[in-house]
């Protein structure tokens, strides 16, 4: 039984250590372009992981990322352009004072874009999980459209409908992908932990959960903040890759994207969730091919902005109807390696 | 503040409070059968909306015939979505029917968006609609009185299916059990597409109105109205049909008395209704009409 368990860590050390030499490896000798991809895939692999966490671990059907991904990149922004940065770019209404003030290095401005959003979501926690029933989803969904009203309509904070620009680029693939890192241990820690015993209780039978004893307030509440903290961070690391942000940024197609990764990988799997960003988020940019004009020999179809997106959602149908389970079902990368019936 | 001002607001919440409604009664109906929030139900609307433009400005239908085609499309349409997309996913755990809800959503925004345009279209409202009447110092469209009267005249011939046909008997026990349903030998998957059916057809009729109030139709239309019509439905107490129509009223006037008295909170016009659905799921979770969760329903 020892000997199991060492040669576990062994494995998952090395998985840990080769992942950090391809960061680097990748960082140094691959070309911009590439390395942008693989940039998008640590955040969002950071982002599908926590959002699985509350969907297909705790099993509450949530559709928040966009509005704490938005929250966390906005934060960011405001704490990584300087006084100055921001004094001339404000063109719609002046800044209120204590805006030019914000200053902080990128680990605090992570910090703080993963605090504020957790602390949002403990608020939305009150009211979504104290009833049962899936108003998680519609409340979340709308909290999307809010944070984006509230961008909009404070342009002396936020710059309005314009965004913001000129964001430090302080992202690389040590950043993103040694948080990424970090994120995905963590999140496994918490899944093994009884608290993760509790999340998987709630999603299988909630009553038989109430009557064991779990507080399923305080374990969705958990759930759902651990998700918004690290997507906050995720937030804030997009916002220091792309240097400008706007609310339209941040629609619903943002979380969208997140439900099909998940969806596609398994739900339920964290395993699941990063083959599912790797072939959705590689998948998208070969798929851009879909949305511009098209030869089939005989035919020719005019550019279609937007297809790219009926496809996704076809997937996703077809993902539900045909194949539930996904790629990795609820299994982990060690599962797959267990003799039959060893659980 | 005059009264006339304030009479004139009254009408207008009045007229947006009923397309609102006629929205949630679908969601509530489906809620109470299936359990389930029908993230596509906003879009099924914004369907119907399009096959009224369609039958007007393409077709060159006179506009009672658009209305019927669009009510007729719109149902066939939402039995066709429970039949593929929700009936064989009866069994499976619930969180695979919202996802499959939130695919159909994506999919019905985005296939509009691509083969029709995402740029609204203007709506041809026939000319009888837009003659204004005007009442002591009140001015109103022949359209926004329409649309309560309409509504009202719906909501009875609902109440009355519900109530008084042996289908409307099989809706209200599905809502309690679908087993037991199925044991006396009613098929629950009928019943289930029959709902869907009528919610659609409501949906659709609330899209026109919506297309003629504010005369254009785009394939987004129906996020933001679902997104309210849903709170609306909960409001009043999702699962009942009369709540619906109470909670679509309390947001119609909510929202036009917010943007008329306090303009300065305009902008914001659309996140009113959300504050709502989280204070009455802070306060009341059962709605305006209180009906137990476990117990009855419509």
């Amino acid at each position: 039984m020892n000997l199991i368990i060492k040669k576990e860590q062994w494995i998952n050390l090395a998985i840990v250590a080769s992942t950090l030499w391809f960061m680097w490896f990748a960082q140094t000798h691959f070309d911009e372009y590439t390395v942008r991809i693989l940039n998008n895939i640590a955040i969002f692999t950071i982002l599908a992981v926590s959002y699985n966490l509350i969907n297909g671990v705790t099993g509450q059907f949530s559709l928040e990322p966009n509005g704490f991904v938005a929250i966390g990149a906005y934060v960011a922004a405001l704490l990584l352009l300087d006084g100055d940065a921001k004094e001339y770019q404000y063109d719609i209404e002046d800044p209120y004072p204590w805006v030019l003030l914000l200053h902080a290095n990128f680990v605090w401005a992570l910090f703080f874009a993963g605090t504020f959003s957790a602390i949002l979501a403990l608020i939305l926690s009150f009211p979504v999980f104290r009833v049962r029933g899936d108003y998680l989803a519609i409340v979340t969904l709308g909290f999307g459209f809010i944070i984006r009203i509230i961008a909009i309509n404070n342009p002396e904070v936020t710059n309005g409908s314009l965004g913001l620009n000129d964001i430090p680029e302080y992202s690389n693939l040590y950043w993103t992908g040694g948080i990424a890192t970090l994120a995905v241990i963590g999140i496994l820690n918490i899944i093994y932990s009884k608290y993760g015993r509790a999340m998987k209780a709630i999603r299988d039978d909630e009553d038989a959960a109430i009557a064991m004893g779990v507080n399923t307030f305080k374990v969705k509440t958990l759930a759902f903040c651990t998700s918004a903290f690290l997507e906050g961070v995720g937030g804030g690391l997009l916002a220091a890759l792309l240097t400008s942000i706007s609310p339209d940024l941040f629609t619903f197609f943002f979380t969208f994207q997140l439900l099909i990764i998940i969806v596609l990988g398994g739900l339920g799997s964290t395993t699941g969730a990063i083959i599912g960003t790797i072939l959705v988020i590689g998948g998208s940019e070969w798929m851009r091919f879909l949305d511009e004009p098209m030869n089939f020999g005989f035919m020719e179809t005019p550019a279609m902005p937007g297809m790219r997106m009926v496809v996704f959602s076809v997937i996703l149908i077809f993902v539900m109807l045909f194949a539930r389970e996904g790629i990795m079902g609820k299994r982990e990368l060690k599962d797959l390696f267990k003799k039959r019936g060893e659980s | 503040m005059d009264f006339t001002v304030f009479m004139q607001q009254m009408v207008n919440g009045f007229s947006l409070g009923s397309m609102y409604a006629l929205i949630a009664i679908g969601y509530t109906m489906v809620y109470g059968v299936l359990r389930l929030i029908n993230f596509a139900h906003g879009d099924i609307m914004m369907v119907g909306a399009f096959l009224g433009y369609f039958g007007v400005s393409i077709l060159g239908l006179p506009f009672p015939a658009a209305v019927l085609l669009a009510v007729v499309g719109s149902a066939a349409l939402g039995m066709l979505t429970d039949k593929i997309a929700y009936r064989p996913l009866r069994s499976a755990p619930k969180i695979s029917l919202l996802i499959t809800a939130i695919g159909i959503s994506f999919f019905l925004e985005n296939a509009f968006n691509v083969f029709f345009g995402g740029t609204p279209r203007a709506f041809p409202v026939p000319e009888y609609m837009e003659i204004i009447l005007s009442l002591g110092g009140l001015t109103f469209s022949v359209a926004s009185l329409m649309v309560p009267i309409v509504t009202l005249i719906l909501l009875a011939i609902i109440l009355w299916i519900l109530f008084k046909t042996k289908y409307g008997m099989a809706i209200r026990a599905l809502a309690f059990d679908v087993n037991t349903v199925n044991l006396m030998g009613i098929d629950a998957n009928r019943i289930i597409m029959i709902v869907f059916g009528i919610g659609s057809a409501l949906a659709a009729v609330g899209g026109i109105f919506w297309a003629v109030n504010y005369p254009s139709v785009e394939p987004m239309m129906g996020v933001l109205i679902g997104l309210k019509a849903f709170a609306a439905a909960v409001v009043g107490g999702i699962g009942s049909v009369a709540g619906a129509v109470i909670g679509g009223f309390i947001i119609g006037f909510t929202e036009v008395v917010v943007v008329a008295f306090l303009p300065e909170y305009g902008g914001y016009k659309d996140a009113f209704a959300f504050v709502l659905l989280i204070l009455v799921l802070l306060f009341k979770p059962t709605g305006i009409l209180g009906l137990n969760f476990d117990k009855s329903r419509f």
